[in-house]
């Protein structure tokens, strides 16, 4: 009896402590996707967190001091005179608080505390990022500013344009060795397979220079074949062990009654392997898709600065360079990049989760 | 008669064996061409890409397998599996078996490659200030980045197996994992974000002014230990990984033995370290090769984060300054050279394994 009281007890505290962990976990994203909806003026002036009610100034009257009020002087209201220096910043008399609305129209707030939240939201963010025009926001100054837009939807396709052909290549290339390697008799063989293993956690630097030599030698600097090659030649080796370990264990007896009946490896290889290796395909697609869509090395080096090639991660890595404090657009940016993992991710968590189990050697 | 047959034979085979690669590389060549001069619609640009990409690797096996279907028979199984592991040994060899021997070459010359140097770039990397705070650098995001990811990641596996809501709370943890370390600066970016002024916007320095304290620009000040605040991302994207892998490892300790170990009196804390971690130290230690070698690696949280500024080079990053802003080939490579033998230790394991697991 008392034990299960003392495994009721320790069960709640594995929760609350678990639970704590779970919510420092997820505060950054949701910090992300909340700011990606504020207006630019807000994010600037106060926290995303703010959007949760909580007990701030709001503005309970407002006061029309004479126009001609002299600002360099004390400023009298209500018995008591202020500078204009605490007015900019706001002071606090009895529980509420005076502060400029508009400065030059003499214009004053008076702020109570109570329950408060700023919720206001827009996608302006979004369409100023995903577009490539003009666009004019409003700062918190109150001052409106022109910023152009930075052509995240072409970036989007070009990701896409990217990483599709990147992970069908290679798992299409690495799939055939697979199946030579572990069913076909062959010289060099073993000694084959040994360096794919060995490639696995070879850092893709120490391949860099010389390919960027031949690259533009050969003029595929910028292009898409180019990049699709880099990255499939990166990919294989695992790719090509993670097939191997999954082809390799289909039961003898199937290639032998498709021998006899007379079946081409290469009928055996498409009719046969791949419907029978699906899960193990989807696995590990998940994972090179991700890895290619999430990329910013290889496409940095290969695909180099030409915007009509340029994909997102090296769309927003710009950005941070060029407007590292416009957050609005930042939060967007990243959003908008991160969509397609997530929702694959939550989509296809079970197969991601087989296929990290079983590439947990990638480097 | 038949000897005339035979030897037309062999010459269509001949024919045929070289006319169809030709066929693939000028198809495939025309298709390239288009790509790099047409400027198309980025969203038909998309489409086509990624119909010539799919069906185009598909071809080449296609059509190099009927050939090698026309040979003899003796020959076709001689020459089939080339065909089957052809492309995957063109492509490792030319670019990552041959490139890592060019680059090892490389670093025996000096900055642009004309004059052979011998070690001096090795002399360089142990003793040039910003090559050893590269070095150095990476040390700590090895050994915290490492440590706190296996320990988080072993932790929250225990407590998700023993909560109640064990799914959703892996999920959650292991979400970071699947975006871009880009993506994933940009979120630390702002958390870290510092303005002077009253109001902080970023949550870090909010709460540190909540509870009284000074806002601080954590990337750019108390060094060297702004490395741990990079590093905190690391760990906020990997510990999913071990936490997913140790997860399934805990999973498979037969509850035959933890029942037994209890029955002998052996608390929670007892159990944890003498039944559940010798049980999976085998996952304990492919994890930690992994995320090591991750670390070695790391190149794009620095990148985004300070670009190296502020002492936070690391080795990739400063591989990549000396690259293209320095143009310094014999550094650079000197530095991926280094990349390379911190990490053969564990292509030795990974070796063994195989070797214990086998082999062929």
């Amino acid at each position: 009896m008392r034990r299960k009281k003392s495994v009721r007890k320790s069960k709640w505290l594995v929760n609350t402590v678990l639970a704590i962990i779970c919510l420092i976990w997820t505060i950054p994203t949701l910090g992300l996707l909340v700011s990606s909806v504020r207006p630019a003026a807000d994010i600037l002036s106060t926290g995303w967190w703010k959007v949760i009610p909580h007990r701030g100034w709001t503005t309970a009257e407002q006061l029309q001091l004479p126009k001609d009020t002299d600002l360099r002087e004390p400023i009298a209201i209500q018995d008591r005179t202020y500078t204009d220096d605490e007015l900019r910043s706001g002071v606090e008399v009895d529980g509420t608080r005076l502060i400029w609305e508009n400065r030059r129209a003499r214009l004053l707030n008076v702020q109570e505390k109570a329950w408060t939240s700023n919720l206001e939201f827009t996608t302006q963010n979004y369409e100023t990022v995903l577009g490539g025009k003009n666009y004019s926001i409003t700062m918190p100054d109150g001052s409106t500013k022109t910023e152009k837009g930075s052509g995240m939807g072409r970036s989007f396709w070009n990701t896409l344009a990217v990483t599709v052909p990147a992970t069908v290549i290679p798992i299409f290339i690495a799939s055939f060795a697979a199946y030579a390697f572990a069913w076909l008799r062959f010289p060099g063989r073993r000694t084959m397979f040994v360096i794919v293993i060995a490639l696995l956690v070879v850092p893709m630097q120490v391949a860099l220079i010389p390919i960027l030599r031949d690259y533009t030698v050969l003029g595929l600097n910028g292009t898409y074949f180019g990049i699709w090659l880099a990255h499939t030649a990166f990919g294989l080796p695992l790719i090509t062990y993670f097939m191997y370990s999954s082809i390799s264990q289909l039961p003898k007896d199937l290639f032998e009654s498709a021998f006899i009946d007379g079946a081409s490896n290469f009928t055996i290889f498409s009719r046969l392997i791949l419907p029978l290796s699906v899960p193990a395909l989807a696995s590990i697609s998940i994972f090179q898709f991700l890895w290619v869509w999430n990329d910013y090395l290889v496409s940095l080096i290969f695909l180099g600065s030409r915007p009509e090639v340029q994909v997102l991660s090296m769309n927003i890595a710009n950005l941070v360079g060029s407007r590292g404090n416009d957050w609005h657009l930042l939060t967007a940016a990243a959003f908008i990049s991160m969509l397609m993992p997530l929702t694959v991710f939550f989509a296809l968590q079970k197969y991601f989760v087989r296929g990290m189990l079983g590439g947990s050697v990638k480097g | 008669m038949e000897l005339q047959a035979k030897k037309g034979h062999t010459l269509r085979l001949l024919l045929l064996s070289l006319l169809v690669p030709a066929l693939n590389i000028a198809i495939h060549g025309l298709f390239f061409i288009l790509f790099r001069d047409a400027g198309l619609h980025p969203i038909l640009n998309a489409v086509i890409a990624v119909i010539w990409g799919a069906f185009g690797i598909y071809f080449i096996y296609y059509s190099m397998n009927w050939v090698v279907e026309q040979y003899p028979d003796q020959w076709k199984r001689r020459v089939l599996p080339f065909v089957f592991i052809g492309p995957a040994v063109l492509l490792l060899g030319w670019l990552l078996v041959l490139p890592t021997l060019r680059t090892l070459y490389l670093s025996f010359f000096d900055s642009n490659s004309a004059n052979f140097i011998g070690l001096a770039n090795y002399a360089a990397v142990f003793t040039d200030r910003l090559l050893v705070m590269a070095l150095r650098n990476n040390l700590l995001w090895v050994f915290f980045g490492t440590l706190a990811c296996v320990t988080l990641g072993l932790l929250i596996a225990i407590l998700a197996d023993r909560s109640s809501f064990e799914k959703i709370a892996k999920g959650l943890i292991f979400m970071p994992m699947a975006i871009s370390f880009v993506a994933a600066g940009v979120i630390w970016k702002f958390i870290y974000y510092y303005q002077p002024g009253q109001e902080q916007i970023g949550l870090l320095n909010a709460i540190v002014v909540t509870f009284g304290g000074e806002a601080q620009a954590w990337l750019s000040m108390i060094r060297p230990w702004n490395n741990l605040f990079l590093i905190a991302i690391l760990i906020w994207m990997q510990t999913g990984f071990a936490m997913v892998i140790f997860s399934a490892a805990i999973k498979s300790i037969p509850e035959s033995i933890l029942e037994a170990a209890r029955m002998d009196g052996a608390g929670e804390i007892r159990i944890f370290f003498s039944v559940i971690i010798p049980y999976i130290s085998g996952t304990l230690l492919s994890v930690t090769t992994t995320i090591v070698v991750f670390t070695l690696k790391i190149f794009d949280v620095v990148m985004i984060m300070t670009g190296g500024q502020y002492e936070t080079d690391v080795v990739a990053t400063q591989f990549y300054r000396q690259l293209f802003m320095f143009q310094n080939t014999g550094y650079g490579s000197t530095l991926a050279i280094v990349l390379l033998i911190a990490v053969i230790p564990v292509i030795i394991i990974n070796l063994r394994q195989f070797r214990r697991e086998g082999g062929f």
